[in-house]
């Protein structure tokens, strides 16, 4: 909009979902669900850009935004590691994990590391409860955790952010 | 001969990809098959390679790339009896026997990817059958005769729901499947889809013909990337052979099928806020009535079910309700599908004949606690379920007699706690649950969840007071009264049931300042015994805070002012010497 500096958002990666949903009722959550897919995140000017196209009032969809745990509007590390806080895994030690991530990587539930590669997210189950404890990084599952398991993940990680730098 | 590896997240998550890749490379594959299959539910020996040889089924589990290779040079040499000792043990072949399987029927046995596998095993009769020689009126009937009831937690009669949404006029009806899974610790709905998506597929178009819907949604929740893609992928088959869409198998039922993902919000698995949430909006649940049958979807009449309760349809429509309901007690009928967790020594699912005992699921099946701990309590119903301690065990599993010890059969979730798990902390759990998942449109949930997350917190970290107790009850039934959903009317269940089975447990942490269980730190106190301490300084050196006082060959001592309770002194002391009280 107003600003034309050079890391301006590129809106156009949004298009064809806009295209898609702008105009059909009740899709506000599947057009978030895109946008955060290739923003990483839902940052401001998208989601002014998206109340534009859509007609959506930006209250509104700063309200759904912020009631489904699932968007987040502030960037994400490079690995997202969402630990599961739920039942199964609560009753095999899953805080015990946490404790390490807070201890070992240095950062709380919702926080990202200084070097912006790990950021913690608590979620409830992620349906691998018979593996409890269970944690997700990305796109991979890793299951019947421990603390030394745990902090020997994160470190083939580190090395693997330091080899591709 | 045909291999099959078991791909279900759990079993991925377990490393079943590096499995099937190794044996991808290693099998000849001009004479063997390779395929995949969905969970079979015993998740605790993941990964598993079926191997249909000419003498039967070899069942190979925990089968690591190591071991894969070796099964598949044993393939490729026609000789298995190298191999026979990954094979599954006698004992845990229980596991599966002691099952009855409708539900579950395709789980960990067919390609979920592949649409023939499912036609090929009378997939898409049942709809056939349906649209071709019964009217919706038939249908209903016959899901009436089965004594079919909601798989979702409530245990509401299907056939009442169907035929509510049959009879209500409008032009447009929907049929919606809550695949929102909420309860932390349940997975039954992510194996059925991703196991057998077409049995889901084929399940709600009959719903759909019997209330007159023309659009059916699966309402999935985001944590499920593999359920939301096989569905997808089955959704593309189903529409290409003329299952889904316009003139359904050359009949005038029409219906279109989509899927919605979820975006994280336990709320909206109540029904009228997963309708909020399909409309785009925040969760909110709606005041009922009007009910979905009458105003649901866009305010048209809508039925919503659960996915293991659409799993069980077409098996009804092709064996009969009669079949269906000779099974199981007097109330329930058909089997039920549990996710068997905690500190079990076989986990996985379970799908069992209503009428059985949580003593026949936990200790027969399940194989009892893993590392022949006590038995404490089993967990069910989750968030709005309760705590059933060892007395019960003998409860027979059926709507009516788990409701009456305080719990419910929810979902499926059953959850096993040994003695180390502290029911206070179970309790507190929940609720640190429920209070940030209450949507916030009732004071007393909201506010109410939010008190008793207080006290409850309080009484772990030592400061309970004597009058909490009686708090906690006032709270409780508060809530119930002034709550407007499901969520904040059962929220006060996990404390309402271990008050009920555990209340010693809260007086001895806000009297004696005491956790049996070890688990609440605060409460727990670190000594050396001067008699097993050997004197060699490993504990002095690991402790972070410095606590821990004493010279090489004599022994420690640890000052409890500054002790933060880390629990590593324990992990490090060779000679037991560190105990906690
Ligand atoms: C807070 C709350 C969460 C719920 N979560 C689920 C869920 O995750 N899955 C589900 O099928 N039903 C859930 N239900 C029950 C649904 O409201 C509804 O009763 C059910 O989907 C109806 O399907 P059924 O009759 O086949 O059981 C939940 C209810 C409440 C109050
Ligand atoms: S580690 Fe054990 S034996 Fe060694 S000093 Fe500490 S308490 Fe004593
Ligand atoms: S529990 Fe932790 S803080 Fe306390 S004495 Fe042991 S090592 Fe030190
Ligand atoms: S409770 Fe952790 S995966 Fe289900
Ligand atoms: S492997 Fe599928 S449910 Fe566990």
């Amino acid at each position: 909009m107003s600003c034309n500096c050079q890391n301006s958002t590129d809106f156009s990666l949004l298009e064809p979902c806009l295209e898609k949903y702008a105009t059909v009722p009740g899709s506000l959550i599947t057009i978030l669900q895109n946008a955060q897919d290739i923003y990483g995140y839902l940052p401001v000017d998208v989601i002014l850009h998206i109340s534009q196209r859509t007609g959506i009032k930006v209250t509104k969809i700063m309200g759904v935004a912020t009631f489904y745990s699932q968007f987040r509007l502030q960037p994400v590390g490079k690995y997202l590691i969402m630990l599961c806080q739920g039942t199964a895994c609560h009753v095999n030690g899953s805080l015990q994990i946490e404790k390490v991530i807070n201890e070992h990587l240095g950062i709380k539930d919702g926080e990202t590391t200084e070097d912006g590669l790990f950021t913690l997210k608590n979620v409830a189950c992620l349906g691998c409860c018979s593996l409890s404890p269970v944690m997700m990084i990305n796109d991979d599952t890793y299951g019947s955790l421990t603390p030394e398991k745990a902090i020997s993940i994160f470190k083939e990680l580190q090395e693997k952010a330091r080899e591709e730098e | 001969m045909k291999i099959a590896v078991g791909q279900g997240s759990c079993g991925i998550a377990a490393g079943a990809m590096k499995t099937y890749e190794i044996l991808n490379s290693n099998l000849d594959l001009n004479k063997n098959q390779l395929t995949v299959t969905g969970c079979i539910g015993m998740c605790y020996l993941e990964p598993i390679v079926d191997v249909y040889a000419c003498d039967g089924l070899h069942r190979f589990v925990k089968v690591n790339g190591e071991i894969a290779e070796k099964i598949a040079t044993a393939i490729n040499n026609n000789d298995l009896t190298s191999v026979k000792e990954f094979e599954i043990s006698n004992d845990d072949k229980q596991f599966l026997d002691k099952q009855t399987r409708i539900a579950l029927r395709h789980c960990g046995v067919i390609n979920p990817e592949i649409i023939e596998d499912y036609t090929n095993d009378d997939g898409y009769k049942a709809l056939n059958k349906v649209l071709t020689t019964m009217s919706p009126e038939d249908v209903i009937e016959e899901i009436k005769v089965s004594g079919l009831a909601g798989r979702g937690g409530a245990g509401f009669p299907t056939w009442f729901k169907w035929n509510a949404a049959r009879q209500s006029t409008g032009d447009k009806k929907y049929l919606i499947c809550n695949a929102d899974e909420g309860d932390p610790g349940a997975f039954m709905d992510r194996a059925v889809i991703e196991g057998d998506p077409h049995n889901l597929i084929e399940g709600m178009l009959i719903g759909a013909y019997a209330i007159g819907a023309s659009e059916a949604i699966v309402y999935v929740r985001a944590e499920y990337p593999l359920a939301i893609r096989r569905l997808q992928n089955a959704i593309d088959q189903a529409m290409a052979k003329g299952f889904i869409g316009q003139n359904i198998m050359g009949t005038d039922f029409s219906c279109d099928f989509r899927i919605k993902a979820g975006a994280g919000a336990f709320v909206c698995g109540e029904e009228t806020a997963l309708i909020e949430s399909l409309e785009g909006s925040r969760g909110m649940p709606r005041l009922k009535p009007p009910f979905p049958a009458q105003s649901g979807y866009w305010h048209k009449p809508s039925n919503i079910n659960n996915v293991e309760t659409f799993a069980n349809v077409s098996w009804i429509i092709l064996n009969g309700g009669n079949a269906f309901s000779s099974m199981g007690t007097e109330n329930s009928k058909g089997t039920k599908v549990f996710a068997l967790t905690g500190k079990i020594k076989r986990g996985g699912l379970v799908e069992i004949p209503m009428g059985k005992t949580l003593r026949d699921v936990i200790f027969d099946i399940g194989g009892g606690i893993k590392n022949d701990k006590n038995f404490k309590a089993v967990q069910m119903g989750g968030p709005s379920g309760g705590c059933i301690p060892e007395e019960l065990l003998d409860t027979v599993i059926d709507y009516k007699a788990l409701s009456q010890t305080g719990a419910i059969m929810g979902s499926g979730g059953m959850v096993v706690m040994d003695d180390s798990t502290c029911m206070v902390e179970m309790a507190r759990f929940f609720l640190d649950f429920t209070a940030k998942e209450s949507c916030g449109k009732c004071v007393h949930c909201r506010l109410g969840t939010k008190r008793m997350l207080e006290i409850l917190t309080r009484i772990t970290e030592g400061n309970g007071k004597e009058d909490d107790i009686e708090l906690l009850e006032e709270l409780c039934l508060a809530i119930k009264d002034g709550a407007l959903c499901g969520l904040g009317q059962t929220a006060p269940n996990p404390v309402l049931t271990t008050l009920k089975y555990f209340k010693n447990e809260y007086i001895e942490h806000i009297v004696d300042k005491k956790c049996t269980a070890h688990e609440c730190t605060s409460l727990l106190r670190y000594e050396i015994n001067a008699d097993a301490c050997k004197g060699c300084t490993l504990c002095a050196k690991k402790c972070p805070v410095g606590a821990i006082s004493g010279t090489v060959k004599n022994p420690h001592k640890i000052d409890m002012a500054q002790c933060i309770k880390c629990g590593n002194c324990v992990s490090v002391c060779r000679f037991n010497a560190v105990e906690v009280k």
